[in-house]
């Protein structure tokens, strides 16, 4: 006996709807690139905000970052900031920006003598290549500043 | 829901700066996504705080934004006092808190 195959016939107009929505979700996934990203004047603004209004000096930050991603959504970032940790002398604040994220603040961390050390690690979202900036204010009210830059492969900002 | 872990080191000496790693499972809505189906906006949903507390006292805090990757990862420092517990919180937009403490051995 000879199995029948019934194959459905594709008429032209369905055709033209699947191509159709095919060629619209193109135009939009080549949009999502272009979605609100903040500017580098957008961090430096937060940075400034986190800052105090202080002009920040360079160095004790040390910043632990790959020179470069493959993968957006997941990137070890960490910070070491060398301090005393003693109740006369330590670490207050850590403010952690991206300057080409949605948002530029990643996060901020709250130090005391207590911690013995002000060092702290994390893994963050990079939508593309862009610099990670560290802001640490220290008990007596002085800020300092790092910034160094990770190379994106492949973004982590939607998908 | 969310399964969080802590990893302390067994025993540590008096004033020991010991380090302290901790890992929750949060999807860490980013608000940022888009539903495929609908094309709107996924609300935002993450983890906004980390409280860890040293035999009562609060030691160290974090405040989180959307760029922390799903399933936080968090090590930070401690110094060691006296034995007790060390007590973590995570609170995410819902206001649900997440709780998970470590015992802490000071020799």
């Amino acid at each position: 006996m000879v199995r029948k195959i019934e194959m459905q016939p594709v008429h032209r107009r369905d055709m033209m709807k699947i191509v159709g929505v095919g060629a619209i979700a193109g135009i939009v996934a080549g949009m999502l690139p272009g979605l609100a990203h903040a500017d580098a004047a957008a961090a430096a603004a937060a940075v400034k905000k986190a800052a105090g209004g202080k002009e920040p000096a360079s160095g004790k930050i040390t910043l632990e970052l790959p020179q470069i991603a493959e993968n957006g959504n997941t990137v070890p970032i960490g910070f070491d900031i060398e301090s005393p940790m003693t109740d006369s002398s330590y670490v207050k604040t850590v403010h952690v920006f991206a300057d080409n994220n949605p948002n530029p603040e990643v996060g901020v961390f709250h130090f005391t003598p207590a911690c013995g050390r002000a060092k702290a690690s994390t893994r963050m979202r990079m939508a593309k290549t862009q610099n990670v900036i560290a802001v640490a204010e220290m008990n007596d009210g002085s800020v300092y500043m790092a910034k160094s830059e990770v190379k994106v492969t492949i973004g982590g900002c939607g998908g | 829901m969310a399964k969080a872990r802590v990893k302390t080191p067994k025993s540590v000496k008096k004033g020991e700066v010991f380090e302290v790693k901790t890992l929750i499972s949060h999807k860490m809505e980013s608000g940022q996504r888009k539903d495929k189906k609908t094309g709107k906006k996924i609300p935002q949903m993450i983890i906004n705080k980390f409280v860890c507390s040293y035999n009562g006292k609060e030691i160290f805090t974090s405040d989180w934004y959307s760029a922390i990757s799903a399933n936080p990862y968090l090590a930070f420092y401690v110094k060691a006092d006296a034995s007790g517990s060390l007590d973590m919180t995570w609170t995410d937009d819902s206001g649900a808190v997440f709780k998970k403490s470590a015992k802490i051995t000071v020799t």
